[in-house]
C-alpha cells in the first residue's frame, strides 16, 4: 500500500501505458499473473490485465474487485468484459477479488461509482485480451490477424479452422500487450450481453443457501465475540463484571477497550469471547458495565427541533444569495411558508454488522463485509499500529450496503478484538447494536418561504436549514450544496444553514443530502405550484426553462460540475409520457404526483400514483421511473431490480423510519420499534424506463431513490389535499371524509 | 446436553445449552449457515426454516423444543442437489435477489405458501409473506417469482402425472 494508489479513475492513455509497463510498479494493478493458472507469474507471461485469467482448459476466470453487496457488479461489471472478451457467459467463472491496491487499484463501492469508474476501462481490457488471443492464432496458423475473428471462447481463420482460447493462452502470452491503438472495441450494436437481464452469477449460491455473506465465514478453531458499547454515544466503560463474565460457560475472555477516542472508529466498550455465538450473547446479558456518559447524554433530537424553532428566523450561515429574495417575497402575488422535517434514520442492513479477524504472526487477516476495503485497513493500520502490508483483507458479500459499510467501526472493533485473542474470533452485532450504533444519516429541519408572481410564476425561494455535525463539520448528506436545485434557477434566492455540533455519529446513507432534500424541496416546489394553481409537470418545466447546461457556481461540484437540463428535461417528458400524465381524472382519496432528481450523475424522473382510503391507509398503485444513465444499461436485470429496490427503499424510508435519540442514545431497538416496509406495503405495479442517450454510462445503486418520497408525497396531496411536511409518514394524519 | 435432531432427513447429534436457538445451533455448530441471523426476535424471517413442513422461526425455537420434528433448512429444501426447488428455480430465472441475504428465508416461507395453496394471489401471497423483510426492496420480484414457482410447480406436476 506504499505503491501509487489508483483512486481516481484511469483513462484509456493511463491504462495502456500501464499495460505497456507490465511488470513493475503501477502495471501490476493490470497485470495478469499467467496464461495458464498453473504457470508461475514471470514477467512475459500472456499478461493481459489482473483481472482476467484463461486456464488452458479454456476456463475464463473474471476477477471483480468491487464489493458486492446487491448492487449487482460482481455481475455487470464481468459481462463488460465478457462482452468485449467473446466468450459465452454460460461457464464463465467470477471471483471476487481480495483487496489488492497495487493490483486492482481503488476498491471502494459506493458513491455508485463502481459502474463509471470502471466501464470503459473493462471494455478496453475485455478488447485488449481479444485482440492478444486473435494474434496468437494468427502466429500459430502464420496468417494475418485480419483473416481471424473471435467469437464463443475460439478465434476461427477464414479458411474454417479454429482454435479454443484455452489453446491460444500459452502463446498469447509471449505477446507484448498491444497498444491502445491495436485494440478495436465492439459496435455496440453487435453486443450479445450488454443490455440483456442476466441473472446475478451468485444466484444459485443464493437461493440454496450457499455460504456468501461475512456472517457466513467459519474458520477452524474460530471463537466468537460479542462488543458492547455504551448506550450514550462515545461513553466510556468505568468498571465492569468482567470477572463474573469470565467464568460463565463458554466464555473464553472478556476485556475492555478503551477505544481510539473517535465516535466513528474504535469505541469504547466491553468484548465477550466464547465458543459459539450463541455463549456470547447469553454471556453479555449478564454483564453489567458502569458507564461515564459523557457531555453527549444530554443532547436529545427534539431538544434540538425545538432550539432550530426558536431561531428560524435568526441569520445562518449564508449558502447562496441570488437577488433580492425579501423584498421579493413582500411583492410576491403569493407567498408559502412551510416547515420541513426529517429525522435521523439507521442503515438497517439485513446482515448485522460483523467481521472476522485473526492476528497470527504479527499479520491481521481479516475477512468482511466492507464497502471501503483501502479505508477499513488504513483504519486498523492507524488505531491498532499494525503496518498496512501486514493486513490481508478478503472482501466477503454484503448482505446490503446503503452505505453503512463505508464505516469501518466494526471491521476494527473485530480486529482489536482478534489482537487479544489466540485464534481466529467472529465478531457479530446484534439488530439492537446495529440501530443503536449506526452511522445514521442526519436529519434536519428546513424552514421555507416561497414566491409566486401574479403570472404564477416562481420568483422567490428561501430556505435557512438546520442541520446535525459531529466534530465541527455537518454529517455525510447534511451539508446542503449552494447549487442544490432549485438553487440557481430562481431569480431571488438565499439558502442558509445552521449547524448543531452532536456527539452523534453519521455516515452516508444511499444517495447522502439528495435522498432528503429531494423530498424537501419537490414538495415544496408542489405546494408552489397550487398555490399558483399551475399543472406541477407545466410548473416544474418552466422552471427548468430552455437553456440545456446550468454551469456550477463553485459552491458544488457534484456529477463533475454543472448540470445538464436538457437531460433532465428529456427524461421528466418521458416519465410524464410514460405514466400518461394529466390523461386520468382521480376519485377523491386518488391522484398522481411527480418528482425529478439529478444525483450521482444520473438523472431521474419519477410519478406515482397513489390511493389514500378514508382510514388514512397510503398504497401506491402505480410506480414510473424514467432513467438517463447515458448509452448503455449494462445488465437491464440489474438495473431494474436497483430502480425497484429504490423504489420501494423511498417509499418504506417515507412511511415509517425514524431514529430519535434522547439523552445522547437511539430509544429504538429492533425491528419491532424501527419497522421496515413489507410487502404487504410495497407499491403494486413499478416500471421502469431507460432513456438512452449520448452520455457515458453511469451508475444506479442511488440516483433514483431521491425523486421517490416527494413524487409520492406530492401523489398523496393529489389524492387528498394533505401536504406531508414531516417524515416519517406514520405522524401525519392522512384520514379523510 | 445433548440433542439429537433430524435436519434435512440426516441424523445430526449436537451438544449445546437448551436454550440455544435452533438458528445458531444449525450456523455454528451444523455448518448450515443458509439459514441467516437477522434480528434475533422473530421480526425478520431471514432465519425461517420448516419444522415439519411447517414455517418456523430458527431464532426463536430452542433446541429443546425440536424435539423429534423434521427440520428442513434452505440447503435442504431441494430434493436432490442437481435439482432446485421450483421457488429456487423461479428466484434463479427471475433474479429476484439484491444483495440476497433475506432470500433464503423467502424461499422458504414461499415453499410452504405453494404447499398449502398451489395457485395464489397477490393478496395470498402478501398474506402469506408479510413477515419476511426484504431491505433491498425486491418484494415485487418476490410476487412474481411465486407467481412463476407455481407455474413451474404445476408444470412438473403434469409432467408427473
Amino acid at each position: 500500500m506504499n505503491a501509487p494508489t489508483l483512486s481516481q479513475p484511469v483513462g484509456r492513455r493511463d491504462f495502456i501505458k500501464l499495460s505497456g509497463l507490465a511488470g513493475g510498479g503501477l502495471a501490476l494493478a493490470f497485470y495478469l499473473r499467467s496464461g495458464g493458472e498453473a504457470r508461475a507469474a514471470t514477467s512475459g507471461d500472456f499478461a493481459p490485465n489482473a483481472f482476467v485469467r484463461i486456464a488452458p482448459s479454456g476456463v475464463v476466470t473474471i476477477v471483480s474487485k468491487q464489493p458486492e453487496m446487491g448492487q449487482g457488479v460482481k455481475t455487470s461489471l464481468p459481462m463488460v468484459i465478457a462482452e468485449q472478451l467473446e466468450v459465452p457467459w454460460q461457464g464463465i467463472r467470477i471471483e471476487q477479488g481480495d483487496f489488492d491496491l497495487q493490483k486492482y487499484g481503488n476498491q471502494s463501492a459506493g458513491g455508485s461509482n463502481s459502474t463509471p469508474n470502471n466501464y470503459d476501462q473493462f471494455h478496453l481490457l475485455g478488447a485488449t485480451v481479444r485482440t492478444m488471443l486473435v494474434a496468437a492464432a494468427a502466429q500459430t496458423w502464420k496468417v494475418p490477424a485480419a483473416e481471424c475473428r473471435a467469437a464463443e471462447g475460439a478465434v476461427f481463420h477464414t479458411s474454417g479452422k479454429s482454435l479454443k482460447y484455452g489453446q491460444l493462452a500459452a502463446t498469447a502470452a509471449t505477446l507484448p500487450v498491444p497498444a491502445k491503438e491495436a485494440v478495436k472495441l465492439k459496435d455496440p450494436k453487435d453486443y450479445k450481453l450488454l443490455g440483456r437481464r442476466i441473472p446475478q452469477i451468485d444466484t444459485r449460491a443464493i437461493v440454496t443457501g450457499a455460504p456468501l455473506f461475512g456472517l457466513d465465514v467459519r474458520l477452524p478453531g474460530m471463537l466468537y465475540a460479542v462488543y458492547e458499547k455504551c448506550p450514550a454515544f462515545g461513553g466510556k466503560v468505568l468498571s465492569a463484571n468482567l470477572d463474573q463474565i469470565k467464568a460463565l460457560p463458554g466464555v473464553k475472555d472478556a476485556f475492555v477497550f478503551e477505544g481510539s477516542g473517535k465516535v466513528k472508529e474504535l469505541v469504547p466498550g466491553v468484548a465477550i469471547v466464547a465458543e459459539s455465538t450463541w455463549a456470547a450473547f447469553s454471556a453479555r446479558r449478564q454483564l453489567k458495565v458502569t458507564w461515564d456518559e459523557g457531555k453527549v447524554a444530554g443532547e436529545s433530537w427534539d431538544g434540538f427541533v425545538a432550539e432550530a424553532r426558536r431561531k428560524a428566523a435568526q441569520p445562518g450561515r449564508v449558502l447562496r444569495k441570488d437577488g433580492d429574495v425579501d423584498a421579493a417575497l413582500a411583492g410576491a402575488a403569493k407567498v408559502v411558508s412551510a416547515e420541513y422535517l426529517y429525522p435521523f434514520i439507521s442503515h438497517a442492513n439485513l446482515e448485522p454488522q460483523n467481521t472476522t479477524a485473526h492476528w497470527k504472526d504479527g499479520v491481521m487477516e481479516v475477512w468482511s463485509p466492507t464497502q471501503v476495503p483501502a479505508t477499513a485497513a488504513g483504519m486498523v493500520s492507524r488505531v491498532l499500529k499494525i503496518p498496512e502490508n501486514k493486513i490481508v483483507l478478503h472482501i466477503t458479500r454484503a448482505g446490503g450496503g446503503f452505505g453503512r459499510r463505508i464505516s469501518a467501526d466494526f471491521f476494527v472493533e473485530a480486529a482489536a478484538i482478534a489482537q487479544r485473542v489466540q485464534a481466529p474470533v467472529k465478531l457479530t452485532w446484534s439488530r439492537e447494536d446495529d440501530l443503536r450504533h449506526d452511522h445514521y444519516r442526519p436529519g434536519g429541519i428546513h424552514f421555507l418561504q416561497g414566491g409566486v408572481d401574479a403570472g404564477g410564476k416562481v420568483i422567490a425561494w428561501k430556505n435557512h436549514f438546520f442541520t446535525f455535525g459531529e466534530g465541527g463539520s455537518p454529517g455525510s448528506g447534511g451539508n446542503l450544496s449552494a447549487d442544490e436545485f432549485p438553487g440557481r434557477w430562481i431569480p431571488h434566492f438565499k439558502s442558509e444553514q445552521t449547524m448543531f455540533d452532536t456527539g452523534w455519529p453519521m455516515g452516508p446513507w444511499r444517495a447522502p443530502g439528495s435522498c432528503v432534500f429531494a423530498w424537501v424541496f419537490h414538495s415544496f416546489i408542489d405546494e408552489l405550484a397550487h398555490a399558483a394553481g399551475r399543472d406541477p409537470l407545466e410548473l416544474r418545466l418552466e422552471i427548468l426553462g430552455d437553456r440545456d447546461m446550468m454551469p456550477s457556481s463553485g459552491g458544488g461540484t457534484k456529477g463533475g460540475g454543472g448540470y445538464n437540463v436538457a437531460r433532465m428535461r428529456n427524461v421528466l417528458k418521458f416519465a410524464a409520457e410514460k405514466f400518461g400524465w394529466g390523461k386520468k381524472k382521480y376519485a377523491r382519496g386518488q391522484g398522481a404526483g411527480l418528482a425529478f432528481h439529478f444525483s450521482h450523475r444520473g438523472y431521474i424522473a419519477q410519478v406515482a400514483e397513489v390511493t389514500v382510503a378514508k382510514d388514512g391507509q397510503l398504497r401506491v398503485d402505480r410506480f414510473v421511473s424514467a432513467c438517463d444513465i447515458g448509452a448503455q444499461v449494462v445488465n437491464l436485470s440489474g438495473a431494474e431490480n436497483q430502480v425497484e429496490g429504490s423504489v420501494v427503499d423511498g417509499l418504506g424510508t417515507l412511511m415509517t423510519q425514524e431514529i430519535n435519540i434522547e439523552r445522547g442514545r437511539v430509544t429504538q431497538s429492533n425491528f419491532t420499534d424501527y419497522p421496515l416496509i413489507r410487502i404487504t406495503e410495497a407499491p403494486l405495479k413499478i416500471e421502469t424506463y431507460f432513456l438512452k442517450t449520448d452520455h457515458p454510462t453511469t451508475g444506479l445503486g442511488e440516483p433514483a431513490l431521491p425523486p421517490v418520497a416527494p413524487a409520492i408525497c406530492n401523489a398523496i396531496f393529489a389524492a387528498t389535499g394533505k401536504r406531508v411536511r414531516q417524515m416519517p409518514l406514520s405522524r401525519t394524519d392522512l384520514r379523510w371524509s | 446436553m445433548k440433542y439429537t435432531l433430524n435436519v434435512n432427513g440426516q441424523s445430526r447429534m449436537v451438544d449445546v445449552a437448551p436454550d440455544t436457538p435452533l438458528l445458531w445451533v444449525l450456523r455454528d455448530n451444523l455448518e448450515l449457515s443458509g439459514t441467516k441471523f437477522g434480528c434475533g426476535v422473530g421480526q425478520c424471517g431471514a432465519c425461517t426454516v420448516h419444522l415439519n413442513g411447517v414455517p418456523a422461526r430458527a431464532c426463536m425455537t430452542p433446541v429443546s423444543t425440536v424435539g423429534r420434528m423434521r427440520v428442513t433448512t434452505i440447503e435442504g429444501l431441494a430434493a436432490e442437489a442437481a435439482r432446485l426447488h421450483p421457488v429456487q428455480q423461479a428466484w434463479s430465472e427471475l433474479d429476484v435477489a439484491q444483495c440476497g441475504y433475506c432470500q433464503a428465508g423467502q424461499i422458504m416461507t414461499a415453499a410452504a405458501l405453494l404447499k398449502d395453496n398451489p395457485r395464489p394471489n397477490d393478496q395470498d401471497i402478501d398474506g402469506a409473506m408479510a413477515g419476511n423483510l426484504c431491505r433491498c426492496g425486491t418484494y415485487l420480484r418476490i410476487r412474481a417469482g411465486i407467481k412463476r414457482a407455481a407455474e413451474i410447480a404445476g408444470g412438473m406436476k403434469e409432467a408427473s402425472q
